[in-house]
């Protein structure tokens, strides 16, 4: 038995499918004779003709309400999975993604495989590769047991490219009741004013780590820095425990996983749990006073300097040329 | 309000990490506590100070009766411990785990709060907080950075990709923190001295009601296939700042075409 039909929890950011939500249906067209996808949420409608250019050929949808997505997604999925028997579903190791495959896991008890980032099937045999201790190390891990198989994949772990199919048809199906966990209501949404691209997304990413000396240096070293060059601006791990900045920031193992065209890292030592989050970026610029930190072992140009020198120069040059 | 905390003693995190023979965790050295649980003890320490009363309580699954970590989370003020150490929990996976934490929960005894915090820092897999609140039949509030409770009901800020959602559940419930969501204490020296004495109820998986057959290597249902290194990236240039050294990332960044 090979794999016969694989499913992705698709997820949305506003009208359009999220990027890893178009990732992961890529690499199941890799895999698999069917490919469908479920949608918790309203316009499932507006998201249907990218996720069939994607792969889909239809799309299973749920409306939550004012419930949480994953928790209403995972009752919806276990009930599907009864129905449709996939072999596989895939889903972001995302807030929402990471929501529904926990309790779906518990639910059908099935396994889970987390932080993918690789995925391939020899023969009915499913394997996901993730990294550990920092992305040192990677290792392959197959499902054992009975189908279906649950794994999370970090975003970018693979390219998204339309395959040129037609739009998935939408099957709307009731929300289930979820219990207790289903009455959790989300009460208010607070979008945060961004400037610039997305953390995940932008060409150009500068974060700051504890070098900075200060929370204070941040809007005007790293944001500064990050706005001239239209970038995002992103965290290590030290400074989001020490309350400098918000966990979204946070670019690492726990964290976001950005690989832009250059990272610019201000103040980084270097952590390994900090640069599983960003060595797979194009290019790597480091600024630390320490000669001796990590992170020049991976930069492509490193400034062994220090970042309140270096920065406001940086700066001043850029702004200078605009 | 008793508030139990999910606590795991792993390996120094900065001291390279390498597997065993068989590919689990090699756990040789000094065991502590995951700084990202320490967020969860002074969370709970918190609450449970402004509900006026009730227990902070720690659960634990470690080999080998592990108590180092769990004595930092008790000089912190906590005021008693569940530990779950067994051999036959070698090798177990996530779920295996969550089931091990659920039964420790009911353990514990009258839990009106579980946290945790959103992933461990060593094995990071990220299921467990709705994993055992779904064993348990609890809502779950995952990924808090702000944490209220009251009326019987708890009130999140759950971090979103876009910004926060408000959200809310009655209790009991699980609540999963970010990092920084507060400042954990340091514990006083009254504070390790007192812990010495407060009570670890350690238990072994018969002892919860589990099955040794639904845990450990024998309910993973996962083989790892094939462990190696991942590929290196080799270092460029270095250069010492000498007042100029912005006009090399200036010129860097020309090249790439980003400016």
């Amino acid at each position: 038995m090979a794999v016969s039909k694989t499913w992705v929890f698709a997820e949305a950011d506003g009208d359009k499918p999220t990027g890893t939500t178009l990732e992961l249906l890529t690499k199941a067209r890799e895999l698999s004779g069917t490919l469908e996808a479920v949608y918790v949420g309203a316009n499932a409608d507006t998201l249907a003709g990218v996720l069939g250019e994607h792969g889909a050929t239809t799309v299973y949808a749920v409306d939550p309400g004012d419930a949480l997505p994953g928790v209403v997604g995972a009752a919806a999925l276990a009930s599907l999975i009864g129905e449709h028997a996939p072999d596989l579903v895939l889903f972001a190791q995302s807030y929402d993604g990471r929501d529904a495959i926990s309790r779906l896991s518990v639910k059908l008890d099935r396994p889970v495989l987390t932080n993918g980032t690789s995925l391939r099937a020899d023969g009915d045999q499913v394997v996901v590769g993730a990294a550990i201790f920092g992305g040192n190390t990677l290792v392959d891990t197959e499902f054992e047991g009975e189908a279906p198989f649950l794994a999370a994949i970090r975003p970018k772990s693979f390219a998204a490219e339309p395959g040129g199919g037609a739009p998935a048809q939408v099957v709307t199906v009731p929300a289930p009741d979820a219990g207790r966990a289903g009455e959790t209501r989300v009460l208010e949404r607070h979008v945060e004013e961004r400037e610039g691209p997305k953390l995940e997304e932008a060409q150009v990413v500068v974060s700051g780590g504890r070098g900075l000396g200060s929370a204070e240096a941040y809007d005007p070293l790293v944001e500064q820095l990050a706005k001239l060059l239209g970038g995002a601006s992103g965290a290590s791990r030290a400074i989001v425990d020490a309350g400098w900045v918000p966990y979204a920031k946070q670019v690492g193992q726990t964290g976001k996983v950005v690989k832009p065209k250059v990272y610019i890292a201000l103040g980084i030592s270097g952590a390994t749990q900090h640069m599983v989050g960003m060595k797979g970026s194009e290019n790597i610029i480091a600024v630390n006073k320490d000669a001796e930190a990590p992170i020049f072992g991976i930069a492509d140009l490193g400034v062994v300097g220090d970042v309140h020198k270096v920065v406001p120069k940086l700066i001043e040059a850029l702004q200078a040329r605009s | 309000m008793n508030i139990a905390v999910c606590v795991k003693q792993i390996p120094d995190p900065n001291v390279p990490g390498k597997l065993e023979a068989d590919n689990t965790l090699d756990r040789s050295g000094k065991p502590q506590i995951d700084d990202s649980d320490m967020y969860g003890v002074e969370m709970a320490l918190q609450l449970a100070d402004k509900a006026g009363g009730g227990e902070v309580i720690l659960l634990s699954m470690a080999p080998g009766g592990e108590v180092a970590g769990l004595r930092t989370g008790l000089a912190m003020g906590s005021a008693r411990a569940v530990l779950v150490s067994d051999d036959a929990l070698s090798g177990s996976d996530a779920l295996s785990t969550a089931k091990v934490l659920a039964k420790a929960v009911e353990r514990a005894g009258d839990v009106d709060l579980l946290l945790t915090a959103t992933e461990s820092t060593d094995g990071y897999t990220g299921t467990i907080p709705a994993q055992v609140a779904e064993l348990l039949g609890w809502p779950s509030l995952t990924f808090a950075k702000h944490v209220e409770v009251a009326d019987g009901k708890v009130t999140i800020q759950r971090q979103t990709e876009a910004g926060y959602d408000v959200v809310e559940a009655s209790l009991p419930a699980v609540v999963s923190v970010t990092a920084g969501v507060v400042e954990p204490r340091y514990p006083s020296f009254k504070g390790i001295m007192a812990a010495k004495n407060k009570p670890v109820d350690q238990v072994t998986v018969a002892d919860l009601g589990l099955d040794a057959g639904d845990v450990g290597w024998a309910g993973a249902r996962q083989q790892i296939v094939s462990v190696g290194a991942a590929p290196e990236r080799q270092a460029g240039e270095k250069i010492e700042d000498d007042g100029d050294a912005y006009t090399r990332v200036v010129e860097f960044l020309e090249n790439l075409k980003v400016i």
